[in-house]
């Protein structure tokens, strides 16, 4: 039920971070961290993950398979 | 595919005769455009310029020209994330074009670069601009980047506020830009038709959607010609960099120059892609090349009837310190700053210091304006590389330069069309004979190289690239040199001495400019 963020991917530019309607995002050690239990992948805000939309680099925010997927 | 790389072969071997065509039309500096604006680009003072302009850009290094060999500026990267994504950046490594592949910009908070700003400028004394200019953009920082604004206003009010933006979210903030005092903001236009935008920019974020193709170019073009038009009815100067991508926009950038100019923007700055490989770009994947300089002058003289075009650009990194072309960040590192107690900002020594500058600013106009007396009429045009440390002199050696300067003169003067990076000739006091083709290279384009001093062996060798090595004017002012040098040229020319040759194109060197430490 979230997005993660892969942390080698990450540039650590801060961009996803204003983006989350749930304020899931912070930085940890230079890069940015979703948390799990925050994340709604968007549903019910947005018609897009805002994280993946605003993200530069691609396949940096994925959804996080250990997590069952989001229900509204 | 095959079709569009024949598509765009083609059209990139056109533009550069039909700018050339187009500069026939336009004889350069001198003349005046239907606008009554002299077209010396944007190094002469008020003559060209209306005179509450001229008091907002004459210490401001990346707005005049003439200011930028005595005043520094800094950036502070307080503005990490961005909203669209250009064909030539790869935010993996930072920007492409503002930084180094590989290093990345010291990210700071407005605290952090509040103090840092205090630093420098207490070390610098003619440090006289602070700007906000990534490595992501300005204004998808908000907040950080007015933090930092208001914290600087408040300790150290001389200092001149810019930033720059790809336009995207500047309709929304022109009122704050405004309020902050900020008279000066860049932004970046490589295009107004989405049809060919499509090709440079791949996405957009707004309004928490990602558009792209075409749809993406249409909303970011609206949105910067509307912030344009914004800061021009609000007062605030709006300078245009515009990123030259050869068989993209190349021509279109004529077309950019007209958008831009009827909207207000005062100073165009065309600058040549950068694409290494190595940088991860889109463009430097797919091996999209840059323009040479003969290209890229071509360009800027075709656009410069119509506005003042900046020529002076570095490229430099969002977080540069020091003249445009220096880079002095490695002695104000965010560690280096912590470990400074209390900053004591002394306005007082850096009024006095600017006095000074002042007073060699006139003296530097005056000696120009003696050495032009009684020019001959004449069609002949030189271009002169020179080596120097700032100040407007010849005072640096061949081997000891980073970069020349390059200056056209002719019967109706001279002015400053561009500058070329090298790679260090001499380190150690002994040439290394690898690097002077290079260097050969980067001012082939040149008739002449003005140096503080050479030594024997690049001199013979730059004689034979029929580059003449000019030793005489160390120390003097360039374009006084300039002149006489060009007034004992023609003499030469009319006396048969000598034959006036055009010279050949020249390279640029790819990669923003980092000084070799």
């Amino acid at each position: 039920m979230a997005y993660k963020i892969v942390a080698s991917q990450c540039t650590g530019c801060s961009a996803c971070e204003p983006e989350c309607p749930n304020v899931a995002i912070r930085e940890k050690n230079g890069v940015f961290i979703i948390d799990p239990k925050k994340c709604t992948e968007c549903i019910g805000h947005f018609d897009e993950a805002q994280c993946v939309a605003v993200c530069p680099v691609d396949l940096t925010c994925v959804i996080d398979n250990a997590y069952p997927r989001y229900q509204a | 595919m095959q079709s569009t790389m024949t598509d765009m072969e083609t059209s990139a071997a056109k533009p550069l005769t039909q700018i050339l065509e187009q500069i026939a039309e336009h004889k350069g500096c001198g003349t005046s455009s239907e606008g009554g604006k002299a077209s010396c680009g944007s190094s002469d003072g008020p003559a060209d310029m209306a005179p509450e302009v001229w008091e907002k850009v004459k210490n401001h290094p990346c707005y005049s020209e003439e200011a930028h060999h005595h005043y520094a500026r800094m950036h502070v990267a307080v503005a990490p994330a961005c909203n669209i994504q250009c064909n030539y950046c790869n935010r993996k490594y930072d920007c492409a074009n503002e930084s180094r592949p590989g290093v990345v910009s010291e990210k700071l908070t407005p605290e952090q670069a509040s103090k840092k700003v205090l630093a420098v400028a207490s070390a610098i004394p003619q440090m006289t601009v602070l700007g906000i200019a990534g490595p992501g953009d300005p204004l998808a920082n908000p907040a950080k980047t007015f933090k930092t604004f208001e914290l600087i206003a408040k300790t150290a009010p001389d200092i001149k506020l810019c930033l720059s933006t790809n336009g995207l979210a500047l309709p929304d903030h022109v009122d704050t830009i405004k309020a902050f005092n900020v008279d000066h903001v860049t932004i970046t236009i490589n295009m107004v038709d989405p049809e060919i935008g499509q090709h440079i920019y791949p996405w957009i974020y707004y309004k928490n959607k990602r558009y792209t193709g075409i749809e993406a170019a249409r909303i970011l073009t609206e949105r910067q010609m509307l912030g344009l038009e914004m800061l021009t009815a609000a007062g605030v100067l709006a300078k245009i960099n515009s990123v030259m991508i050869p068989g993209i926009n190349d021509k279109h950038l004529v077309e950019v120059n007209k958008a831009v100019k009827s909207r207000g923007a005062f100073l165009h700055n065309i600058m040549p892609l950068i694409s290494a490989p190595e940088h991860g770009t889109v463009f430097g994947l797919n091996g999209q090349r840059g323009p040479s300089a003969q290209e890229l002058k071509a360009l800027q003289d075709a656009c410069e009837g119509d506005m003042n075009m900046m020529r002076h650009c570095r490229q430099c990194r969002a977080d540069a310190v020091g003249l445009l072309g220096e880079d002095r960040s490695a002695e104000f590192t965010t560690e280096k700053i912590d470990e400074m107690s209390e900053v004591v900002y002394d306005a007082e020594s850096r009024r006095n210091y600017q006095a000074l500058v002042e007073a060699e600013r006139m003296e530097k106009v005056a000696a120009k304006e003696a050495a032009m007396a009684n020019l001959d009429t004449t069609d002949i045009k030189l271009m002169i590389a020179v080596a120097t440390k700032g100040q407007g002199r010849v005072n640096e050696h061949f081997g000891h330069a980073t970069e020349f300067q390059i200056y056209e003169v002719g019967s109706a003067g001279s002015k400053f069309v561009g500058h070329r990076r090298v790679d260090l000739y001499c380190q150690g006091g002994f040439g290394e004979e690898e690097t002077l083709p290079s260097v050969v290279r980067a001012i082939n384009d040149c008739h002449a190289v003005f140096v503080a001093k050479i030594g024997g062996c690049p001199r013979d060798e730059l004689k034979a690239a029929g580059i003449d090595p000019v030793d005489r004017f160390a120390h003097e002012f360039i374009e006084e040199s300039a002149i006489t040098y060009f007034r004992e040229y023609c003499a030469k020319v009319s006396t048969g001495e000598i034959e006036h040759q055009a010279r050949g194109d020249a390279d640029i060197r790819q990669g923003a400019y980092i000084a070799a430490a």
